[in-house]
């Protein structure tokens, strides 16, 4: 019988202090929360008064004037399309790819299984907490179960079940991101109840503050298609989550390979062309800001592949296939959120410091912080997502050929407030559903069969029958 | 009867059947393994983190000969594997007790 490896013992005992810690947590987020919501209800009941008759004049106008857009809804159509096809199969196939053959078809389950739980919670009350009418930190419950949408429905000129089928698919592969930190070694059952709880604490309601009329939004945040929503959220949250597993056993000095570094490729590059759908189809448009979103987005993954690529080829000797898809993925991450703003010009500097960053920061995250998060989802996702949500406010100034940002430093401080606050939530519900679930359904697979693999551990099946 | 166990690079799988088609050994087994010797392993490295493989890909051939053959099937064997580089392989002659060939039920030489 094998013992488990010595990192994992440290972590069991650390929770007694981590309850502590996270009561305290808990009573004082709650209570920011409350007075919150109740300075926001005050305001708007105040407001509510003088403007009824007008807003009502107004709505009218606009429920009879905003008629369908025929393109925009079809590129919209296709943009969820490309979305839902990142994750299924060009994430999976991008994780499944990096990991030991014994473990590849769990990869693809967890993010087969957390497509499917996203899909059902997004109906079930996860669109309404994002983007219904509610307070500053959260939506309301109007379209519990998605009450009151019809075919009628509106979302500006699209179909309101286009934008929650194009939205769903954002809530798909955001959780699937995390995976990356903890393969090989957790649970089926915590993966899936982390990534519901998650789901439900970290991702709806900050959508609800960067997309959905919250807070964030009211104060001007940029995040065009995520860096802030998608890649901050997940790569903070990978990283607690992958020192809370524990390593891999054999964490660091005695690793495996890859087992399929051409599968790695193959599903980055269905992630580089579903991209386009995640970047111009946040523009929620066919129109010429999502021509410029696309070209951006692209130019961003091409620089930023070749810098890695080459920084590679400078320290050991050879450029290699996994890196520079590695490369790829930083640089579309890091333009995500300034897609919207940054022009060719800016995407070749994001795209060239997202190389450069990245690429250290893996070996920083692993070496350093000595965190397993074994497929470096805070180093590329994180990061990236970080760095873009910053610098568009730079290079989204007309001074670097892009658009929509006129006072830098009011921008990036605005950024900068958007970035912590998020960070820190994310940081917080993490370790209280780190705790649930440590306290359910426990967090990691036993050492036999972290070592004999989760394929047949877990489900069963093997991923491949040579003979 | 012997039998000839060599392990040696996997692309030189080709050449050393050749070689011993030449010398009338007209039967071999072979399989993936793979092992190491004094070659060590290699060092791969994935996105800043250093890997140390210590297993190399080998191919294994096995075949089992009548004494005569042994010394010419082996330097068949060594001449085609050789590389002159580290990892080139080795070869063992071992003794076979009995050999039965299944459909006819043969056995000793007349199994070969």
């Amino acid at each position: 019988m094998l013992s488990p490896p010595h990192d994992t013992v440290s972590y069991y005992q650390q929770q007694p202090t981590l309850m502590k810690k996270l009561l305290s947590i808990v009573s004082f987020l709650t209570l920011i929360c409350a007075s919150g919501t109740l300075i926001a209800e005050e305001a708007i009941a105040e407001q509510t008064t003088d403007s009824v008759a007008a807003v009502a004049e107004t709505a009218e106008a606009i429920v009879e004037t905003t008629a369908l857009s025929a393109g925009n809804t079809a590129w919209m159509l296709t943009a969820t399309v490309l979305v839902l096809f990142m994750t299924l199969p060009g994430l999976a196939l991008f994780y499944g790819g990096l990991v030991r053959a014994q473990n590849f078809l769990s990869v693809l389950m967890h993010c087969f299984a957390i497509a499917c739980l996203a899909s059902v919670l997004w109906v079930a009350g996860l669109y309404s907490i994002a983007f219904a009418d509610g307070c500053a930190w959260a939506g309301g419950l109007e379209h519990l179960g998605l009450k009151g949408i019809t075919t009628a429905s509106m979302a500006g000129d699209i179909p309101e079940t286009v934008f929650i089928m194009f939205q769903m698919t954002f809530a798909i592969i955001t959780p699937g991101l995390i995976v990356g930190a903890f393969v090989e070694r957790m649970k089926f059952t915590a993966i899936l109840l982390f990534s519901g709880l998650w789901l439900i604490l970290v991702y709806a309601p900050v959508t609800h503050w960067v997309w959905g009329g919250g807070w964030l939004m009211e104060r001007g945040t940029i995040d065009l298609a995520g860096g802030i929503v998608v890649h901050a959220t997940a790569g903070i949250s990978a990283l607690l989550l992958a020192k809370f597993v524990g390593p891999r056993d054999g964490f660091p000095k005695k690793l495996h390979v890859p087992h399929s570094p051409g599968l790695v490729m193959v599903g980055a590059s269905m992630l580089w062309v579903g991209w386009f759908g995640f970047n111009a189809g946040s523009q929620l448009a066919a129109n010429e800001a999502a021509g410029m979103t696309m070209l951006v987005t692209h130019i961003s993954a091409a620089v930023a592949s070749l810098t890695w690529m080459t920084i590679e080829w400078i320290k050991t000797g050879k450029p290699g296939l996994v890196g520079i898809v590695t490369g790829m993925v930083a640089g579309l991450a890091t333009i995500t959120p300034a897609s919207g703003n940054v022009g060719p010009l800016g995407a070749i500097l994001l795209g060239f410091l997202a190389g450069c960053v990245c690429y250290f920061m893996c070996g920083f995250v692993k070496a350093k912080l000595k965190i397993d998060d074994t497929l470096d989802v805070f180093a590329v996702h994180g990061v990236g997502g970080i760095m873009g949500t910053l610098l568009v406010a730079v290079f989204g100034t007309a001074a670097f050929g892009g658009s929509g940002v006129d006072d830098m430093v009011g921008q990036l401080t605005t950024q900068v407030i958007a970035l912590a606050a998020v960070i820190a939530w994310s940081a917080v519900a993490t370790v209280i559903i780190v705790v649930i679930c440590k306290i359910t359904t426990g967090l990691r697979v036993s050492s036999e069969d972290e070592i004999s693999g989760l394929d047949s551990a877990e489900h069963g099946e093997t991923a491949y029958h040579l003979e | 009867m012997k039998l000839i166990k060599a392990i040696v690079k996997p692309f030189k799988l080709d050449e050393v059947k050749e070689a011993l088609s030449e010398v009338g050994v007209t039967g071999l087994t072979a399989s993936e393994v793979k092992g190491f010797g004094r070659q060590k392993g290699h060092t791969e490295i994935y996105r800043g983190s250093e890997y140390t493989v210590d297993f190399l890909p080998k191919t294994m051939i096995e075949t089992v000969v009548e004494d005569d053959v042994v010394e010419a099937a082996v330097d068949a064997i060594v001449k085609a594997a050789k590389t002159g580089k580290i990892g080139d392989g080795k070869v063992f002659v071992l003794p076979v007790e009995s050999a039965i060939r299944i459909r006819t039920e043969e056995s000793g030489g007349e199994a070969l």
